[in-house]
């Protein structure tokens, strides 16, 4: 008899140790402007390190917060004793007012709806145990972040059947690459529960249009029983507030508040990207369908935020001078050290996905690659972490279906950092390093390994390979 | 099609009002010193808030924990960024080191068998996740905590199947017991992965004895399945016997490196010992490494809040505090219960004799009208309704035995212990414990008990407002 569940072993199969690498060759060597000024440069991991002076400043004229404080007495026992799957209603409170705010209060959100995760991985797990069941599917718009494949199918048994998205049309969804995912499905005998979306999208850092939310919408209004599920933890980060467009707002906009659609779609909000808080696990579902919102709040019992954690984030967003002031900062900072990435990479005639949100660029080196294959993607891929001594992201890793595509962050490292990044790449790319291969012996073995590995196994345990040391970077 | 999962819609299913009348009822009317003396006095929580001072007072001498700062410098950036799903190293050592003191070091916890999750209540479910297939059954001795049915079952589709213990020996485990279960398992055509235990248990506030763990070790031998011992009221022992874990049974029998000792799996949680069931802090400890490295990623879906980890880290790594604390906490609780067990007593109402947790396990078989869970809901529905207390019936812990309940100590000032017990012992004396309620509310509820319906989402119905409360 098997001693551990399947979820427990099929784990172990089929590691890709050449994803691993990657993270493996960034531990081994990392970068430090004194230590190591010639380790490796991390740029796959997505954090947002621009503001922290904001926070901290906060924090230091507002030592209440973290101490258990309010109004100089202490709260310590009432947050010890809190552990209400309701969440903290001063903190479910304020944090519907900052969704809001960072929707220039264009819509609003009722706390009530909300129900709060250990972060937005635990609340895009809920949703699907909520909206699924085993062997059902969701629709989900290539490239997409890798932590999906497990987020959403491993311990539920969703699947994934992928929107095929293409860069001739700046990977927007279309009405067709959606029928013909579904009829994919179909054919794959999958029940399709409904679409996951990201907007802004990782990896491509663009907000999700108005077209494409009119496409989608009107998809899950034709089938009456598919959901939306619109993954919104990128909403602060997009360069101008009027430029995000949230799936609530067209739902306003098309006054679809009363129909049964608006039950049918869902919002998944964190403080993980906008804040640059990942470490706290502050993650959010918001659902007008309450008997989701009932659901989910009782599973939240499996992943509820540290009411120590909700008490000081409270104060925090409570303050609206604070909330308007960080929203426009960060959106500035976001902006001017993208900025910087892409005229670095124009410079040496590197192109990217043009970008208005996110903490990365969807960077299109293509023409770098010596064939149009996957195989060479791994092979500049591996050339970029060993030679030119960065870690980035390859497009495979996402699901993208044209090779030479990159994740590249820019916010969770210095000004400096980037340059220094900039200039290495632009010494590889100049020296023409592009095409010549690596040693022969190491090119033959990770040919036949990514042969075996492409037909075997599946993308979600690559990326838990890949995210063996470190989880959670999206 | 459906529109929602099944495990949403068949939560809709059977909500007896009856079970959530009590929460509803003490929401309604809770007992306030002050404000509300005549209200309903709240005994069905098991929280530990007997030692808030001792962890104020040390939160006001070591004020950089709290605020984010490691020697006077600002930790802030690091820790916001820290997700690391391996935990904070220094508290995981920590934890590890307060578990070792909890069992008065006799036993060591290697910090990288430990695996954070967001409270045990993550912590049992990843377990189940980790260890079982949709389908496959645990073995669980009642009464046991109604969450579990919830917690083990919900979404990993996993079945628990009743080891039936009664109060002639106690509720002690018993070999035909555990065969019993087995069997009847095999009967329902489950596959049986393990055993699951609460030591010290609860509702009944006893530590497992010796006996009773090591006839757990060699059942699971016997049968190859796993043991997994919550042990998140370890620290809440008062009697003069110490602490025995599996941990220590295991390194008795010298069994430590074999291959029982993988299957072996400890939960634990700073819920109960340390008062802190809101900062969300529980673990895993196994010495399956594939379990670990399973239940390592799992967690992605419950990390505790790296804020918490830190203040944790810190308070879990002063000695001085941990020596004192568990010192203090023990003999508080001990005071605690002995007034609850007098009380009673006074009351002419027993309890089974513990020797843990926050809780007693009180008899009140004599106070049925007839020995049935009907009646032990009639007298149920008097004590929460009449009496103006809410404590927990039996027969949501899936005792066998009507007449049985949970009643809190340690959630309470000992005046409002003492007003609780006086006011049991005002209905006990009083005739009116005879007398039985209206005619058509006793038929309204014969009716709702008729209805079969499982006992976890009763639960979960009567969870509806307070989870957690174990």
């Amino acid at each position: 008899m098997e001693l551990l569940s399947r979820k427990a072993t099929c784990n172990s199969h089929g590691q890709d140790s050449s994803y691993f690498l990657g993270w493996e060759e960034y531990e081994k060597n990392p970068y430090d402007v004194i230590k190591n000024p010639h380790g490796i440069i991390q740029m796959g991991l997505a954090e947002n390190q621009l503001c922290f002076d904001l926070l901290e400043s906060w924090l230091a004229q507002n030592p209440d917060a973290a101490c258990f404080k309010r109004d100089g007495q202490s709260i310590f026992r009432e947050l010890a004793l809190f552990q209400d799957y309701h969440g903290l209603s001063s903190f479910k409170n304020a944090l519907s007012d900052f969704m809001s705010e960072n929707r220039g209060y264009r819509v609003s959100f009722d706390s009530n709806n909300l129900v709060l995760t250990a972060g937005a991985t635990s609340a895009n797990e809920t949703l699907m145990f909520c909206l699924a069941d085993p062997g059902d599917a969701f629709l989900l718009p290539t490239p997409y972040y890798p932590g999906f494949d497990r987020d959403l199918k491993w311990r539920t048994g969703v699947e994934i059947v992928p929107i095929h998205c293409s860069s001739t049309n700046g990977f927007r969804i279309t009405k067709l690459a959606l029928e013909e995912a579904h009829a994919q499905a179909k054919k794959l005998n999958l029940n399709v529960k409904g679409v996951l979306i990201t907007n802004p999208s990782n990896p491509l850092g663009t907000t999700t249009t108005q077209t494409e939310l009119d496409i989608l919408l009107e998809f899950i209004s034709t089938n009456k029983n598919m959901h939306l599920v619109s993954d919104e933890i990128y909403s602060g980060t997009a360069f101008s507030s009027s430029e995000f467009i949230s799936v609530m707002e067209v739902l306003k906009n098309n006054q679809l508040e009363d129909t049964d659609v608006f039950n049918r779609v869902h919002i998944v909000y964190s403080l993980s990207k906008d804040l640059g808080l990942p470490g706290f696990r502050v993650g959010a579902v918001y659902s007008n369908d309450k008997d989701v919102v009932s659901a989910a709040t009782k599973m939240s019992s499996f992943g509820l935020v540290s009411s120590q954690t909700q008490y000081l984030l409270s104060s925090l967003l409570s303050d609206k001078k604070f909330t308007k002031k960080y929203l426009r900062e960060n959106q500035k900072r976001l902006k001017n050290r993208q900025r910087k990435l892409v005229s670095g990479l124009e410079a040496m005639g590197i192109g990217s996905l043009k970008s208005n949100a996110g903490l990365f660029c969807w960077v299109d080196m293509r023409h770098l690659l010596s064939s149009k294959t996957f195989e060479a993607e791994m092979d500049l891929w591996k050339k970029i972490v060993y030679e030119v001594k960065l870690n980035i992201s390859p497009g495979s890793s996402c699901h993208c279906e044209e090779p030479g595509w990159f994740r590249v962050c820019f916010a969770n490292m210095s000004e400096e950092t980037l340059k220094l990044a900039l200039k290495r790449l632009k010494k590889f790319v100049d020296d023409g390093n592009s095409v010549k291969s690596c040693q022969i012996t190491e090119s033959q073995k990770l040919k036949s390994s990514r042969k075996k590995t492409m037909t075997t196994v599946s993308n979600w345990v690559f990326r838990l390979s890949f995210q063996d040391r470190e989880a959670e970077e999206r | 099609m459906k529109q929602l999962s099944t495990k949403v819609t068949s939560n809709a299913h059977g909500q007896d009002s009856s079970y959530f009348l009590g929460w509803e009822e003490y929401e309604k009317n809770p007992y306030d010193e002050i404000k509300n003396p005549n209200g309903i006095i709240q005994m069905g929580l098991a929280e530990n808030q007997l030692c808030f001072d001792l962890i104020e007072t040390w939160l006001a001498k070591n004020p950089d924990a709290a605020g984010l700062k490691k020697d006077g410098q600002s930790i802030f950036k690091e820790l916001a960024l820290f997700q690391d799903y391996h935990g904070l190293p220094e508290f995981k050592k920590a934890l590890a080191e307060f578990m070792e003191e909890i069992r008065g070091n006799r036993v060591t916890f290697d910090p990288s068998k430990i695996v954070l999750a967001a409270g045990s209540t993550s912590a049992n479910e990843t377990l189940m996740f980790c260890l079982a297939e949709p389908g496959d059954a645990f073995l669980l001795p009642t009464p046991y905590y109604p969450g579990f049915d919830r917690d083990l079952k919900w979404r990993t589709g996993a079945e628990i199947v009743p080891i039936h213990c009664s109060s002639s020996n106690g509720f002690q485990i018993t070999e035909s017991a555990l065969q019993q279960a087995y069997q009847q398992a095999q009967k329902l055509d489950l596959k049986v992965k393990g055993v699951l235990v609460t030591n010290p248990s609860n509702p009944l506030g006893t530590m497992l004895t010796r006996r009773e763990l090591n006839l757990l070790v060699e059942f699971i031998t016997s049968k190859n399945i796993h043991l997994i011992s919550d042990e998140i009221y370890s620290g809440t022992v008062f009697g003069f016997e110490q602490f025995v874990s599996v941990m220590d049974v295991l390194k008795d029998k010298k069994l430590e490196n074999s291959e029982v000792s993988k299957r072996v799996h400890v939960v634990y949680s700073l819920s109960k010992d340390l008062g802190l069931p809101g900062f969300r802090v529980g673990a895993i400890y196994s010495n399956d490494e594939m379990v670990v490295s399973a239940a390592t990623k799992m967690s992605s879906f419950g990390l505790v809040s790296s804020q918490t980890q830190y203040l944790l880290s810190a308070l879990l790594s002063d000695k001085k505090f941990t020596s004192t604390y568990l010192d203090e906490n023990q003999k508080r609780l001990k005071i605690r219960q002995r007034q609850l067990v007098s009380g009673l007593e006074a009351a002419g109402v027993t309890c089974l004799k513990s020797n843990a947790g926050l809780f007693c396990w009180v008899d009140m078989r004599h106070l049925l009208d007839t020995n049935t869970f009907e009646a032990e809901l009639e007298l149920w529905k008097k004590i929460v309704y009449e009496v103006k207390l809410n404590i927990s019936p039996g027969s949501s812990c899936h005792c066998t035995e009507p007449g049985w309940f949970r009643v809190c100590f340690a959630n309470m000032s000992e005046e409002t212990l003492d007003l609780a017990m006086g006011r049991l012992k005002e209905y006990v004396e009083s005739t009116d414990s005879r007398r039985s309620i209206s005619k058509s509310s006793h038929e309204r509820i014969k009716s709702l008990r008729k209805r079969t319906v499982s006992n976890w989402v009763f639960r979960v119905s009567w969870t509806d407002r307070v989870p957690d409360e174990r």
